[in-house]
């Protein structure tokens, strides 16, 4: 039974109206002219209202790799940063490639009741890149697509097969975009910082020759591709073309290539260390062209929480992945509508209209009748990263001690508050009961 | 080490003369909300709550050191020089020392040579081989330099096929010294500080206006990066030249220039040092084969004679005798490739002394391991 609960004065993402927003029974409702006693007002005081954020790429690390994150605390993680829906990747252990694992997920993920976690499962069994897996039954199972993420389909064969495989499904095939012989023992983006620091580079030629491949056979079968965490300029490039090609080809890229290059590894730093790399000062601002003029399709974050032990390392022997889901809102406001990059309206778009289309996941919106996933952030409100304070169990942040603009006041999965700042004001206590 | 490092100039012998590992040091600057670089401080993954070690006691790089730092090491490497080159009895600066040689990478000649500086200077030696794979990856390695640590060893001399390995165990490290005896390809300081004082030698004590070709394998070599470091502070400069499949990434950025032939490189330089080629080089397709190499890139005495009448040649050794340089030139009147590896030892004594300094000076560490 869920009450009436008003967001009173706050600002509308798009129009930028100051508007109340009600909502009942888990859905966007009319804002009743005079609302009764029992309804929980949270004073917006001009805060945004949007719809809930989605991350069409976190590894949630379960099954199998809990000590670096579970559905628990990602998912919550998730709600943190102003999210109700993250897709997770499939390299878990095992690797997410029966139905039965997609179910799983997905009751996992209701059961922890932070925010919708929406599977997407592997392409080739294992992703061992030999043989496919299930596609039709994994999608009847509730996978949003497929990926063989860390683990690029080397083999131009097996990737046309599974893009004609996929293609009835109308599930895109999400790219990790990496020749594996252009990787060779590269850890870290090739150029000067590498140089200096001795640490094989890894050529941004190693994602956008990849992404010109699959382009082609995107056009070869008719099949969705979608490029996974774009960095590069050529593969922005690739991208922009296949766009004009006219392809069924998209897009996202992360926070940490609009924000940082690869001079920000310093001085071995683990946590800068992420694949597809921290590329050049040249990138970092294609990948801000690409985001301006609409070659992104959307934003993600590539959330990919580690041990410290494991961070802990000699560089080339820690493992590549940053978390990012409680930064990824306060990244975009501070780095890219704060110096002017992007409306704020195009960069919450970004976040979350974007990526529903691009996965052809239920349209929400602030109108009367969409589902009530939302979010309310504030801004300017400023704060300093803290990554003890993060619910994700991974730590590994390159943004640690910064300093950002833009705090989510309150998410809301379905009606029900998944997390709300300690300095929002509900005009009646927000009991433990009213927050499930 | 890095360039932000503070280094002060110039110093008394042994202090602050070393780099020392950055995190955990300073306070984090507030970082420019507006500006997408890293914040310099940020904590580092590796060390939580780490030793500030801003002492002195590790040595991990020639990048960062300032040119009266290198001048300082290269003016009391030679006066060590003699007395070791007089046969005198060994010393006791190192007594009760312990120094700890973990070699998580094969060497035979980097490891004597510690070996027999850390002995003459009458500290307790224990040697520490392995593999990287054995030591299933750097934790282990911790834990192990922890276990002499607690034993009272002051110092350890590490080699390490990761790259800024030393200078993530100096992080970790509550009272021991760090010595880098190589780390992957990214340097491999006392060698860079024996060609210097190989070079001083040579070159009459003027760095300023001379010019090393550096021929061969760069993107592997850690020796190239410690020399162009060096060479680059003391005013020289640096030519580099090999295969296009074995030069890195804009590596002029590091201060050198880049020849695109032996020929261009050799013509009127000062020196030449010749890197050692790996053979594991040609499975990875960098080099289609040694005899192509040599043919291109080896030194003979015709081109040898390019450079200027008092140049040298050197080398890290072990020479690859017909494919880094014949060996008409490895033998031959301009060689100081055995002046680089006598060299290699007072150099050592050198930074071995000052570490240990470095380690015993503010009240013993035996002092400060019973504080922990």
């Amino acid at each position: 039974m869920s009450a009436l609960t008003l967001f009173r004065d706050a600002t509308h993402w798009r129009t930028g109206e100051r508007i109340t927003l009600a909502v009942e029974d888990g859905v966007v409702v009319p804002a009743p002219r005079s609302p009764g006693a029992h309804a929980r007002v949270i004073h917006a005081n001009g805060a945004v209202v949007a719809p809930g954020l989605v991350d069409l790429h976190v590894h949630l690390r379960e099954p199998g790799q809990a000590a670096k994150e579970t559905i628990e605390s990602g998912t919550r993680a998730a709600a943190a940063g102003g999210f109700t829906a993250v897709a997770c990747m499939p390299n878990t252990d095992p690797v997410v490639d029966t139905p039965t694992w997609v179910e799983w997920l997905r009751r996992r993920g209701e059961a922890a009741g932070h925010c919708r976690v929406l599977p997407i499962a592997a392409v080739t069994l294992g992703q061992r890149g030999e043989q496919l897996a299930p596609l039709e039954a994994l999608a009847r199972a509730g996978a949003v697509a497929f990926s063989d993420d860390g683990r690029p389909i080397v083999n131009a064969g097996m990737m046309r097969r599974a893009l004609e495989t996929a293609k009835p499904t109308g599930l895109p095939i999400v790219c990790h975009e990496e020749d594996p012989g252009l990787k060779a023992d590269g850890v870290m983006h090739e150029g000067f910082t590498a140089t200096r620091l001795g640490l094989g580079g890894i050529p941004g030629a190693a994602e956008s020759v990849m992404c010109r491949r699959d382009a082609d056979l995107a056009e070869l079968t008719g099949g969705r591709v979608h490029f996974a965490h774009v960095s590069a300029a050529r593969s922005f490039d690739a991208l922009r073309d296949a766009k004009r090609r006219g392809l069924a080809v998209t897009g996202e890229t992360c926070p940490h290539y609009w924000v940082l290059s690869d001079e920000a590894v310093g001085d071995y730093d683990t946590n800068a260390k992420m694949n597809p790399p921290l590329r050049s000062e040249a990138d970092r601002e294609a990948c801000l062209t690409a985001i301006a003029d609409g070659t992104v399709d959307c934003f993600a974050t590539d959330h990919a929480p580690h041990t410290r032990d494991e961070k802990s390392r000699p560089f080339a022997e820690a493992p590549f992945g940053i978390v990012g889901l409680e930064t990824a809102l306060a990244l975009t406001l501070t780095h890219l509508v704060g110096p002017g990059h992007l409306p704020l309206e195009r960069a919450v778009e970004l976040w979350t209209d974007a990526p529903r289309r691009v996965f052809g996941l239920p349209e929400v919106s602030l109108e009367p009748g969409s589902q009530a996933d939302l979010v309310l952030f504030d801004p300017e409100a400023a704060w300093t990263v803290d990554p003890e304070a993060f619910h994700s169990r991974g730590r590994n942040t390159p943004f640690a001690g910064w300093r950002l603009k833009g705090r989510v006041l309150v998410t809301m999965l379905g009606g029900r508050v998944t997390h709300a700042d300690e300095r929002v004001g509900f005009e009646r206590p927000l009991t433990a009961e009213a927050a499930r | 080490m890095t360039a932000d490092t503070p280094v002060a100039a110039p110093t008394p012998p042994g202090a602050g003369i070393f780099s020392s590992s950055s995190a955990g040091r300073a306070p984090a600057p507030e970082p420019e909300p507006a500006r997408p670089a890293a914040p310099a401080g940020a904590p580092s993954p590796g060390a939580p709550g780490a030793a500030p070690a801003a002492d002195g006691r590790h040595f991990l790089a020639l990048e960062g050191l300032s040119r009266e730092q290198l001048l300082a090491l290269i003016a009391a490497s030679a006066r060590d020089r003699s007395w070791l080159a007089l046969g005198e009895p060994d010393r006791s600066d190192l007594a009760g020392v312990t120094v700890v040689l973990a070699f998580i990478e094969d060497s035979t000649r980097t490891r004597t040579s510690f070996e027999i500086a850390a002995k003459r200077l009458g500290a307790n030696v224990v040697v520490f081989s392995s593999t990287a794979s054995s030591l299933n990856k750097g934790e282990s390695l911790l834990d192990t330099v922890r276990l002499f640590e607690a034993m009272g060893a002051a110092l350890v001399v590490v080699r390490h096929p990761a790259s800024g390995a030393p200078a993530w165990l100096a992080r970790q490290l509550t009272t021991m010294g760090v010595l880098n005896a190589g780390d992957g390809t990214h340097e491999h300081p006392t060698q860079g500080l024996l060609d210097l004082l190989t070079l001083h030698d040579a070159w009459e004590g003027r760095f300023e206006g001379r010019r090393l070709a550096i021929v061969g394998d760069i993107a592997h070599s850690r020796v190239a990066r410690s020399a162009i470091a060096g060479l680059t502070t003391l005013g020289a400069r640096v030519s580099v030249c090999g295969p296009a499949t074995l030069l890195p990434a804009d590596v002029e950025q590091l201060g050198c220039e880049v020849a695109p032939t032996l020929e261009e490189a050799l013509a009127g330089a000062d020196g030449v040092m010749a890197l050692r080629i790996q053979h594991e080089r040609m499975a990875k397709g960098l080099l289609p084969s040694l005899a192509e190499y040599a043919r291109v890139w080896g030194l003979t005495p015709e081109r040898v004679g390019l450079m200027a009448p008092h140049a040298v040649v050197l080398h890290p050794g072990p020479v690859n005798r017909g494919v880094e340089m014949t060996h008409e030139v490895a033998d031959g009147p301009r060689s100081r490739i055995l002046a680089q590896v006598a060299n290699g030892v007072a150099v050592r004594c050198v930074l071995l002394r000052r570490c240990a300094d470095a380690v015993r000076r503010p009240h013993g560490f035996t002092a400060a391991l019973a504080e922990r």
